[in-house]
């Protein structure tokens, strides 16, 4: 098992390069390699998170060049729920896209595995600059899976996506460029004890790299004002696609919380208020905007992608608050609401799939949906969920978040703008509800398709997670709090890639 | 075990929710029976912990859920929880019987009961929760069944619109009430109730007790349709009308007005409480009672007496005496039991008479009147006629009235006001007595009304019959319940009081009689109020207004929206750059630049040189941007100079990389080049935003020279000594560079490969399908598309420049070179290959499965690092020693080689596929017919 944390990569780079070797055989065939690399995936997992749960780091040293020389692969508890729920959403948004998507356009199945492998490299990587290589892999698989099935919206949509995200390569480049050059090393591990060894006189190229890095994370995490973008892009995404896209914010989540934990720690003057007092109003303000983005929404699949905004809002708003009680609540709160966001693009698809090219899954009157039933229990169920309204796992994440935040103007600002977020939320999801579902041009409308078989499939795995993250809340809670402990501890990961009875790293002082 | 019972009652609701819809398929009745049985199941749970309760115990079940959050599966009954309980068990035992003849027979009742189960279950959750944040939960649970009966009958809009105004309210007062909650726990230091009532003390003192009695008062106000959130519970008359006698009179709305009882020892007690609560609470009762009698509305009248009674007992509790307390507690079971008997009445005539307009419905007594006589003794007790169980409860709110009140100035005007309240009680009674039942003929109905069916007026009459029989026996029928429900509010025993039908000749007799014979009066003279209220009353609170206020609020989200986010890339790079700089300037500014301190190399000639040459080329493509060759011309400066730089500090791997890459890259353009016009449209940016951009850049530009600079004049400590000691011993290779990109860093190189392969990939997907027409299709290019003398180098240079690749491949690990630059040369060799002879030829000739190629570099990549996992070493660890070789002997090779071929095919797939795209596309232009139309 020692070579566990390098799976979650492999796994989907092989099936992704025998999937371009079996090119040319049939859709089934790629399907059932996709959908067998992504059950693998879910697999490796669950084992990863077994080998992390007490508490162990898994470190592989690539090549078995030691730290800080090498790069290496840090498995903890963070990584390898990020590697979970990655997984998690993979499952449905593939089993969704075997419905046809996946035939709209070339190369669908590779790019969604290399999509994979971009987000657990970048979940698991302990180095920067293999950090910056898979937000490369993530970046040119997402493009092509966004443009994936062409349409004017999603080509412009994505010159917008990958231009900016080149534009935000460039920073995370530069950024690294000051990083290296001021402290000779890209490890996370050692750039914490370099940090920390440097006199504050001396910190200025250093903390200007990470400041640059830690706003790279932010513009992923789509934060305000760097997150315009993101509401054009989902919703013109097909809809697996978007569902997957649902991990695809938090990859900046997770690496601002693993910068400002392992890196930023307050000991080092050098690392002082260096990311904290810009994240939180940041934060905040992405709540309030993703609200009033809500409200303005045309269409549910629009609503959904502010909706992801908003809860990323609320996510960073959590990182930049940082106690270990906050993180053991963003910790909750981040899987619920990338599989419940995934589940609402799914749902977005099949609506617009059952309605029809004219009305899609546009808030306006359209042809009856043909299954009612069954469609409005999983939007019921997903509506409440996103929304933070009892009884779902929604509204558990909420009461940690609001539990945690402290009693000073930011932690009020946090109490105002969830609740207030999660009531104007609701009431945009029961305006959509009320339109998509009971609304009739005239009394006997024509009654929409039926929606493709494995798409409902996949919306009823999605679905199928929010009782789950219910019933589980007493473990998946215990879970969040003791990673939120590992991370906040910070001692553990750095320990375990740059164990104290190494030598110290021979290093070359040049003038 | 028994003390399960409690959360297995609700279980059982919530689950019967779920079931019931199922069950109901096969049939009506089915569904009816099943979802009785559901709540006699729930009442069975409960039923054996009910004497303890009544004799004023209080049991506790708590299962630790998320404890370290707060929230546990905290139950308790007490007595205040069972008299809630019986009303929600028992009422809606009665409820469903009367729906399932109510409701039109085509309607299935699966989805009607469910909901209506899912309900009861919340409801049940609310009254029986120990812990606060269960009870929150509980509460939105009930405020979501709530509009989805409003919304049942979703066919009218004005139905859709009045749930979700109700989910607005209520739902909205249940976030306030979890912010408060959450306040009070705080405050507190526990969620449990019991914790929660004994520091009483402590949260009265607590700086944040205005909050957290705002928010939790929040809470209570929307859902109990305090005045000014009363607006949602008329439109809420949407609903079927078992649903308007369930929720909406008897137990969903007394959900606010229990919270207050509740928390009555927590949070009363201060003057904030009883100007807030009272205060709320008389403008309420006043309010509604006056509006009731105008609503020609059947329901709309009750909904409105409901708001009324609603603010009657808020007023009561607000006043602070335990005794008021008492009066709300027991008008809490009077108002449920005579209101849902009315609610049901007047179903029953909205299903006989198919209308609900009072103007319509006259003279029922004759049509129906059975129905009439439940219906009138029904409307006594709401007027508060003697004999009957309202008179009781509101003679004893008259009583508290003349007792001293906390603040001192009311002791003549409380009186009054009840008195006052009375009279318009007593004349919306009236109203609903005379005008329906009598006031001669009824006019226009579509149909002959006559009496529903018997089962339809069972539950009537068993309401009415209550009334009657707590009005006659108020000691022996609900004495009990009452005692214990008020201790349990009051947390603790309530004061001495007689519970008798007749107290003898009294004050609050007199006020009583008074309001009887003032509300005959108004009623009397009810046309001037018609009149004035026709001419002056404004149109807020309708559906309609609640649409044009959510619109409204829609459309300046847009606009906001709209103003922030332009959707033009322009503004997003530009505020990418901005947040760049100024984290930047913060980052600098924490921590101040200390002056340069290291050796600096002084510039030469030749350096001064290069460098004005690399500006100009910058600047150029800048520029020039809109011309676009000549731009890429310009860029390609850069690129050239950037590698003579690598040059002079003694890069030869980086310079040669950077070569081929700049030669493959600027020719590839210039051939894509040729599907764009030569010129870019003008922008039609004005020249103060193009003067801001620049500014933009600029900085951005100067910012990234000045940390450089700074970086680069101080000591440099670095952990690349190691890659250079290592590289032989370790990587089994003397050429750093290249021991770094496929060893040290492999996994690095491994990623950009993939990156590569992606990229092109991309393109070829996003290609497919799309025309292009050139644009430099112009006679005099064409006639030298394949320069004959090119054609004739080709020939022999192609397997030359093979050659010199796979040399360069080879030897990579020890000299300059490596798989990426081999195959740039080969890449640039296809491309001039391609030009000499064109697409067809050069394809014929390599007859390759691009996708094919792409698999197999990168399985010689991936499969290298893999194979080491094999031996047990980690991912991508790599070997090297002496191999022997027939005929070449023994070399000395590394691992690596396999890894570096792997990158060397991808490389040349890359430019592979690139070209054959390219190709494709240039295809169309010679054969117009296989352009067809332009996409």
């Amino acid at each position: 098992m020692t070579h566990l944390p390098v799976l979650p990569v492999l796994v989907p780079m092989v099936a992704a390069i025998l999937l371009l070797a079996v090119h040319s055989a049939g859709a089934a065939v790629l399907r059932g390699v996709g959908l067998a690399a992504v059950a693998l995936l879910a697999a490796v997992a669950v084992l990863l998170l077994a080998a992390t749960a007490q508490g162990a780091v898994a470190v592989v040293a690539i090549g078995a060049w030691p730290p800080p020389f090498g790069i290496v692969l840090v498995a903890d508890r963070l990584s390898a729920t990020m590697v979970a729920v990655t997984a998690a959403v993979a499952v449905p948004a593939l089993l969704a896209a075997t419905d046809g998507t996946d035939l709209q356009g070339r190369h669908f199945h590779p790019f969604f595995q290399m999509q994979l492998a971009g987000l657990n490299g970048a979940f698991l990587t302990g180095d920067l600059f293999n950090l910056f290589v898979f937000f490369e892999v993530l970046l040119i698989a997402s493009y092509a899976l966004l443009a994936h099935g062409a349409g004017a919206a999603r080509v412009r949509a994505g010159l917008h996506y990958v231009v900016l995200n080149l534009a935000a390569s460039l920073v995370f480049l530069v950024g690294l460029a000051l990083l290296y050059g001021a402290l000779g090393t890209l490890n996370l591990a050692d750039v914490a004890g370099r940090l920390a060894a440097l006199p504050l006189e001396e910190a200025a190229p250093a903390r200007a790299g990470l400041a640059l890095i830690a706003g790279v994370f932010a513009f992923k995490a789509a934060l305000l004002p760097l997150g315009f973008w993101l509401p054009h892009a989902y919703p013109a995404a097909a809809a697996p696609v978007a569902a997957l896209f649902a991990v695809l914010t938090k990859v900046g989540i997770y690496a601002l919380l693993r910068l400002s934990s392992v890196a930023l720690a307050d000991d080092a003057p050098a690392a002082a208020g260096l990311v904290a007092p810009w994240l939180m109003p940041a934060a905040i303000g992405t709540v309030v905007a993703a609200t009033l983005g809500v409200l303005a929404a045309p269409s549910l699949g629009a609503i959904a992608a502010h909706l992801l905004l908003l809860s990323t809002g609320m996510l960073a708003a959590g990182v930049a608050e940082g106690s270990a009680p906050m993180l053991a609540a963003v910790l909750y709160y981040l899987p619920h609401t990338t599989l419940v966001s995934a589940g609402l693009f799914l749902l977005a698809g099949h609506i617009a799939a059952t309605r029809g090219e004219e009305a899609r899954d546009r808030i306006r009157r359209g042809p009856r949906l043909p299954r009612p039933g069954l469609v409005g229990g999983a939007y019921l169920a997903l509506a409440v969920a996103v929304t933070g309204l009892p009884p779902l796992s929604g509204f558990l994440g909420k009461v940690m978040l609001l539990a945690a935040a402290p009693a000073t103007p930011a932690g009020y600002a946090m109490w105002a703008s969830f609740l207030l977020s999660g009531f104007v939320a609701a009431l945009a999801l029961a305006r959509a509800a009320s339109v998509l579902f009971w609304e009739r041009s005239e009394p006997r409308a024509a009654v929409g398709r039926a929606a493709p078989p494995r798409l409902g499939l996949a919306l009823a795995v999605a679905v199928g997670f929010v009782p789950l993250l219910v019933l589980g809340a007493a473990p998946l809670s215990a879970h969040a709090r003791a990673t939120a402990e590992q991370v906040a501890a910070r001692r553990p990961y750095l320990e375990a890639v740059l164990p104290r009875d190494l030598p110290p790293a021979a290093r070359e002082r040049r003038p | 075990m028994t003390l399960a019972g409690l959360p297995l009652s609700i279980l059982a609701l919530l689950l019967g929710a779920a079931l019931v819809p199922l069950l109901a398929r096969s049939g009506r009745g089915v569904a009816a029976w099943s979802s009785a049985a559901v709540l006699g199941i729930a009442a069975l749970a409960v039923a054996p912990l009910a004497p303890a309760a009544l004799a004023g115990t209080v049991t506790v079940l708590r299962w630790p859920w998320l404890p370290e959050w707060g929230l546990d599966l905290a139950f308790r009954l007490d007595g205040l929880g069972l008299l809630f309980a019986i009303l929600i068990l028992g009422i809606g035992q009665l409820v469903i019987l009367y729906a399932a003849y109510y409701m039109p027979p085509e309607d299935g009742l699966g989805r009607f009961f469910g909901i209506l189960l899912a309900f009861a279950g919340g409801m049940l959750g609310v009254v029986l929760s120990e812990n606060l944040l269960l009870m929150v939960i509980f509460w939105e649970i009930t405020s979501l069944a709530s509009f989805l009966l409003i919304a049942y009958r979703h066919d009218a809009s004005e139905a859709r619109i009045a749930a979700r105004m109700a989910l607005a309210v209520t739902g909205g007062g249940g976030l306030a009430l979890l912010a408060g909650v959450l306040l009070l726990g705080r405050i507190a230091g526990s969620l449990e109730l019991s914790a929660v009532l004994a520091a009483g003390e402590a949260v009265r003192a607590h700086p944040l007790y205005p909050v957290a009695l705002a928010l939790v008062l929040l809470g209570a106000f929307t859902k109990s349709a305090q005045f000014p959130f009363h607006f949602w519970l008329p439109n809420a008359m949407a609903a079927p009308t078992p649903v308007s006698a369930y929720l909406h009179s008897a137990t969903m709305v007394k959900a606010g007005v229990f919270l207050l009882a509740r928390l009555y020892p927590v949070l009363s007690g201060t003057e904030l409480w009883f100007a807030l609560v009272s205060g709320t609470g008389a403008v309420t009762l006043a309010y509604g009672a006056y509006v009731a009698l105008l609503k020609h509305d059947l329901k709309g009248l009750l909904a409105y007496s409901t708001i009324s009674h609603l603010g009657l007992i808020t007023l009561l509790i607000g006043l602070e005496s335990p005794l008021s307390t008492v009066a709300a507690v027991f008008h809490i079971i009077n108002h449920a039991i005579f209101k849902a008997s009315l609610f049901m009445a007047a179903g029953i005539i909205d299903h006989e008479c198919g209308t609900r307009d009072m103007r319509r419905i006259n003279g029922m007594f004759r049509y129906m009147p059975q129905t009439a006589v439940l219906g009138m003794v029904a409307a006594a007790a709401m007027a508060g006629v003697p004999l009957l169980n309202g008179f009781l409860s509101k003679e004893m709110f008259f009583a508290e009235t003349l007792q001293e009140p906390p603040v001192a100035g009311y002791a003549y005007a409380l009186p009054a006001f009840a008195t006052f309240a009375g009279v318009l009680s007593v004349a919306y009674s009236l109203r609903f007595i005379h005008d329906v039942f009598f006031h001669g003929e009824p006019v226009g109905l579509p149909r002959t009304p006559h009496e529903p069916p018997l089962w339809m007026r069972v539950p009537v009459g068993i309401l009415s019959l209550l009334c009657l029989v707590v009005g006659l026996l108020p000691q022996s029928s609900v004495g009990a319940l009452l005692r214990t429900a008020s201790a349990a509010a009051l947390g603790g025993p309530p004061p001495p009081y007689e519970l008798a039908p007749w107290h003898g000749f009294n004050l609050p007799l007199a006020m009583s009689a008074v309001a009887l014979a003032g509300g005959a009066l108004w009623y009397r003279f009810r046309g001037v109020l018609f009149d004035l209220h026709e001419r002056f009353a404004p149109l807020v609170g309708g559906p309609a207004a609640f649409e044009r206020v959510y619109n409204a609020a829609a459309a300046a989200a847009r606009l906001l929206m709209a103003a922030m986010d332009t959707g033009r890339l322009r503004r997003y790079v530009a505020l990418l750059l901005l947040a760049a700089l100024g984290l930047g300037l913060h980052a600098v500014a924490g921590a101040g630049l200390a002056p340069p301190h290291g050796a600096v190399i002084p510039a030469d000639p030749v350096a001064i040189g290069a460098l004005v040459a690399l500006a100009v080329g910058a600047f150029g493509c800048a520029g020039l941007h809109r011309r676009r060759p000549l731009a890429v011309v310009f860029a390609s400066v850069v690129g050239l100079i950037v590698s003579l730089t690598f040059l002079r500090f003694s890069a030869p791997d980086l310079a040669l990389t950077q070569l081929s890459v700049e030669v493959v890259t600027i020719v590839l353009l210039l051939l894509a080049l040729r599907f764009l016009p030569e010129e870019a449209r003008a922008t039609d940016a004005p020249r103060r935003r193009r003067l801001g951009d620049a500014a933009i850049a600029g900085a951005g530009g100067l910012g990234a020279a000045a940390l450089a600079y700074a970086l680069l004049t101080r000591p440099f400590e670095t952990v690349s000594g190691f890659f250079v000691e290592q590289s032989v011993p370790g990587g089994g290779g003397t050429n750093v560079v290249n021991v770094i990109l496929v060893d040290f860093r492999g996994f690095d190189t491994l990623g950009e490969i993939w990156v590569l392969a992606l990229a092109a990939l991309g393109a070829h997907a996003l290609l497919e399908g799309l025309r292009l027409r050139p644009h430099a299709l112009r006679a005099a290019s064409e006639a030298d598309r394949h320069p004959v003398m090119l054609a004739m180098l080709m020939r022999p240079l192609l397997p030359l420049a093979l050659t010199v690749a796979f040399h360069i491949l080879l030897r990579g690990h020890n000299l300059p070179g490596g798989g990426f630059i081999a195959g740039l040369i080969t890449g640039i060799v296809l491309i001039l290959q391609y030009l000499a002879v064109g697409l067809d030829i050069t394809s014929a000739r390599l007859r390759v499965d691009h996708l094919r190629l792409f698999a197999l570099g990168l399985a010689l990549a991936a499969g290298t690092g893999m194979a080491s996992m094999a031996f047990g070493a980690p991912f991508l660890t790599s070997a090297h020693g002496y191999v022997p070789i027939p005929l070449v002997g023994r070399t000395h090779l590394a691992s690596a080689l396999a890894f570096d071929l792997g990158v060397y095919l991808v490389v040349v797939a890359t430019v592979l596929l690139v070209l054959s795209e390219l190709g494709r596309l240039s295809q169309r232009e010679l054969r117009p017919a296989a352009c067809g139309g332009q996409g």
